[in-house]
């Protein structure tokens, strides 16, 4: 099946078998491989990307089914260059060890503070439930995540 | 040697110890730009899928894979057979036992390795291992150790000549007669029988290889999730006959080890001789479900714990039983000597004067493995057995646990001590670290508020586990594994323009070794810790090493590389004398400069030292500021600490909440403070994950239950506490810089202390025990069955 999408703002088009997952594509197919595969039963959330901005296991949506739509992996994270504000506050906050689960934890947290730039750590906590951890027990990816909400809203209050 | 305070020596511009240095290795994981083992595309690279076994134990009749080997796509499919032909039908472990590679004669375990498909396309070869089809004659799977060494127990191991039974190993430690003795004029006898289920490490990455041997050179580079990758090259030399220095392995960012990354995998050597057949490069990546039913389980111990006690409350012995759970070939990564790892470090923090501790392994229709999960051989079993045996032993004698501890925790002025199994504890403050961490919980008033509540209906319990470890291994002359003493090494090189590589062999999987490591150069010569690059994980470009495993890293190859900066240190200081016209004597050291004694105004720097190194060496002194320095430590380090925890039980459903978590750790010198208190967090979690919910079990076919991670719970953010850390610090007076390790520390301290808390909640009631995972079904029956009694 032929399929067009946007990655990381760029438009791929390919041939791809329908039951391709969408992991498999943006890691083979686009050669991306900061999107990561951890299990197979869409359990563990290291292999989430934003689907026209909302965190979707790339290993449970077929290639095709993201046929016209917008994917942000951890690639299309910098702006103009620069790391954003959540990449800087992970290093920051020591956020990561192995950074396996690192890109995922991102995305769901940039995700997170577009739709709520305040959110509590309770709301952290819920907002990344759907992915695992092994090395930090999450306390300092929860810091990290609050850390770039607030230097995102300062950032937009100034 | 008592707690001190420990403070940076150097500037945070040079960043040596102490100084929390943000990671170098984020730069390249926040951008998506790690290189794991699955990131890594050769040219003309194959995808490999291995067919397993659905039954635990059966005889193979007959193998076909005509269906599979028509696959459009499919390359070839290799079966024992085929290996059997050329030598690699079996492998051998790391406890010296062997394993089969693909199974020959009979499968010995639910998703045992029996043939491998290697195919064009991952897809296509998933496809085709599930069209191979096997003829079993199904056998009794034994499912437990208690099973297997009863005596018309089917045997697992009729490969093995000689072997009449499933007793796998029997050693023993400590003094039989004296612990007898003991016990015989003991007031007080405290019993605790216990199981530690199995477990799983289970890092977010799985095991994978990717092989790529060069028929026409026979040169092997194997890209593999190795956390002892120098040991790897070696077993692959010995297993595949390859001559040793055609073998490069090499392993690239690990997404996290655990102890899982320690072994050798089928998957491994069926990839390598794919390749070497095919000529191709061949790739193998684990799913999660073969990662979790096939490699490096952990644990699976029975334990029966004994303490001798008197009426006033001091210990005078131990007594322990275990028989562990071996799976179905006996793979534990462990050194030689010790058929259980260090298992008999179980006296613990306590004083006494003997113990005896009995062990005895069998085989079982599992899966191999016996990894040390984030733990140092079995440190991880001992310290729960002892910590829940002593908690009941004050219930037992209506003192408070705190209390009881004090009363028998080594002193401070006993350090070097001699326990009774045989180790000798460098250094510790037992005490001090219980009384820290009873003043951040604030001990007393919360024992009131327990009691208060108790009397509202509510139950609130409170756990300690005052842990010791043992950690570091070797030295040498007592520790190996197959036959390769436990050094290891560091290779340092200072470059003309004061900027150094330095090359371990050890691998890093997520400690952050390329931070700490250039910490430890920092401090040792003064070269700014930025300057300094670190290299790991490449056989062909680090020097030998056991590898990163049983909190290893700094204790080992930490010394290692201070015993190496020191050895150019002083050969600098040669070259400064030179350029300074001065006498070695005369030269003071002061962060990075040597400067004549009295005289700090005519100094040189390590920088202008280095350039003279190849400029302008003394005549007479070999050129170039480089070295490489094997470490062998003197002994091993043993870093402690003291953790409560305060939990709330719900009385109508069992379900409990961790409401406060206070960890005081004590490492001894921290290279790394951040880093050292991001490890405990991750211990933490997954001490509470083992206690709670984490745990791998099988039905009485041997059908695998914990399988994926629906069954296999890992905790989220939503359910892991919130922890509070403290620490007293008590350097290890053997090592170079005083640090002990603390990889490991968590996971082995905390378990004891979530599950003490439970059962304080409930021992008014009368329970003394629940087994992990202490989840709310086993919490309900137990009060149920309390209530009912
Ligand atoms: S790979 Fe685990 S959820 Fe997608
Ligand atoms: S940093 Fe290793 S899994 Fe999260």
């Amino acid at each position: 099946m032929n399929i067009t999408l946007t990655v990381n703002g760029g438009e791929h088009t390919a041939d791809v078998e329908p039951r391709r997952l969408l992991v498999d594509f943006l890691r083979s197919t686009v050669g991306l491989k900061g999107t990561h595969i951890g299990c197979d039963t869409t359990s563990c959330g290291v292999c989430t990307v934003l689907v026209d901005g909302t965190p979707v296991k790339s290993c449970t949506m077929f290639a095709v089914q993201a046929n016209g739509r917008s994917i942000t992996t951890v690639e299309g994270l910098k702006q103009n260059g620069d790391l954003s504000a959540i990449q800087k506050a992970f290093k920051e906050e020591h956020g990561l060890q192995c950074g396996f689960c690192t890109p995922a934890m991102m995305l769901v947290g940039t995700a997170l503070i577009e739709e709520n730039p305040d959110p509590s750590e309770d709301q952290i906590r819920w907002a990344i439930s759907g992915n695992l951890c092994r090395c930090t027990g999450y306390i300092n990816i929860v810091k990290a995540i609050m850390a770039a909400a607030e230097t995102t809203r300062e950032g937009a209050s100034s | 040697m008592t707690a001190t305070e420990h403070r940076p020596h150097t500037p945070p511009e040079i960043g040596g110890l102490g100084h929390s240095r943000k990671r170098v290795e984020d730069a390249r994981f926040i951008e998506g730009r790690g290189n794991y083992v699955d990131d890594i595309e050769l040219p003309g690279m194959l995808h490999m899928a291995i067919h397993r076994s659905p039954v635990a134990h059966a005889r193979i009749l007959s193998i076909d894979t005509s269906e599979a080997e028509a696959v459009e796509g499919v390359v070839a499919v290799v079966t024992g057979e085929f290996l059997a032909g050329y030598n690699l039908a079996w492998m051998p472990t790391l406890s010296g036992d062997t394993q089969a590679v693909l199974a020959t004669d009979k499968v010995r375990f639910q998703g045992q390795e029996v043939a491998a498909v290697i195919a064009t396309d991952r897809y296509v070869a998933e496809d085709a291992a599930r069209m191979i089809h096997v003829d079993y004659e199904e056998l009794e799977p034994i499912v437990n150790p208690q099973r297997s060494l009863e005596d018309d127990a089917p045997l697992i191991r009729d490969d093995k000549e000689d072997v009449e039974s499933n007793l796998c190993y029997e050693w023993d430690s400590g003094d039989k007669d004296g612990t007898d003795a003991a016990f015989a004029g003991a007031d007080k006898i405290v019993t605790l029988q216990t199981h530690y289920p199995r477990s799983h490490p289970s890092p977010l990455e799985t095991c994978g290889v990717v092989a790529d041997v060069n028929p026409a050179t026979s040169q092997a580079t194997i890209y593999m999730t190795s956390q002892a990758p120098h040991a790897h090259r070696t077993v692959f030399a010995l297993v595949a006959g390859l001559p040793e220095q055609n073998i490069r392995i090499v392993s690239p960012d690990i997404g996290g080890g655990f102890g899982n990354k320690v072994p050798v995998y089928p998957g491994y050597v069926v990839a390598t001789a794919a390749s070497l057949v095919i000529g191709k490069p061949v790739k193998w990546m684990e799913t999660r479900t073969e990662n979790l039913i096939s490699t490096g389980f952990a644990r699976d111990y029975y334990m029966k714990g004994e303490l001798a006690v008197s009426n006033e409350g001091k210990i005078l012995g131990l007594r322990v039983d275990m028989l562990s759970d071996q799976g179905a070939f006996y793979a534990d990564a462990q050194p030689t000597k010790f058929r259980a790892g260090l298992f008999h470090i179980v006296t613990g923090s306590y004083d006494y004067p003997v113990a005896h501790v009995a062990t005895r392994g069998a085989y079982t229709n599992k899966a191999p493995g016996g990894v040390a999960y984030r733990c140092s051989f079995r440190v991880t079993e001992a310290s729960y057995l002892i910590e829940r045996l002593v908690q009941n032993a004050a219930y037992e004698l209506g003192m408070d646990p705190a209390e009881f501890r004090l009363k028998n925790f080594i002193q401070p002025d006993q350090f070097p001590y001699h326990s009774p199994t045989g180790f000798v504890y460098d250094s510790g403050d037992y005490e001090a670290a219980l009384r820290k961490a009873m003043g951040m919980v604030g001990y007393d008033q919360i024992q009131a508020e327990k009691e208060q509540a108790r009397k509202e209906g509510k139950l609130v319990g409170i756990g300690i586990a005052s842990f010791t470890e043992v950690v570091g291994a070797g030295h040498g002359e007592d520790y190996d594994i197959l036959g390769l003493k436990m050094f290891d090494s560091a290779e340092l090189r200072v470059h003309p323009t004061g900027k150094a590589i330095l090359k371990l062999g050890v691998r890093s999987q997520g400690q952050g070794h390329e931070t700490t490591f250039a910490q430890i150069v920092a401090e040792e010569l003064g070269i700014p810790a930025d300057d300094i690059k670190i290299v790991e994980g490449d056989t062909d470009n680090t020097p030998y090493g056991l590898g990163t495993y049983a909190s290893r890293s700094t204790p080992v190859a930490g010394a290692a590389t201070a015993v190496i900066s020191r050895k150019l240190r002083e050969k600098g200081k040669k070259i400064a004398a030179h350029l300074l016209e001065a006498s070695e004597e005369d030269l003071t050291w002061d962060n990075g400069k040597f400067h004549v004694a009295g005289d700090p105004e005519s100094a040189v720097t390590i920088q202008d030292v280095a350039f003279a190194a190849y400029t302008n060496p003394p005549p007479g002194l070999e050129p170039g500021l480089e070295g490489v320095h094997y470490y062998d430590p003197p002994n091993m380090t043993y870093p402690f600490g003291s953790y409560i925890v305060v939990v709330d039980v719900d009385p109508e459903s069992g379900q409990w909440k961790v409401r406060r978590m206070v960890a005081v750790d004590d490492c001894g010198v921290k290279i790394n403070p951040m880093i050292v208190e991001g490890q405990i967090h991750g211990g933490l979690a997954e001490g509470y994950a083992m206690s709670s919910m984490q745990y791998i079990t099988f039905d009485e076919s041997g059908n695998c239950i914990g399988s994926n991670f629906m069954d296999y719970l890992i905790p989220t953010a939503w359910e892991t506490p919130r922890f509070e850390l403290g620490e007293t610090v008590t350097p290890s007076p053997h090592h170079p810089f005083g640090a002990k390790g603390v990889g490991e520390s968590a996971t082995v301290g905390s378990p004891a202390a979530y599950v003490n808390a439970v059962i304080d909640a409930l021992q008014h009631l009368g329970v003394t025990n629940i087994d992990m995972p202490v989840s709310p079904d086993r919490v309900w029956a137990a009060m149920e069955k309390a209530n009912s009694g």
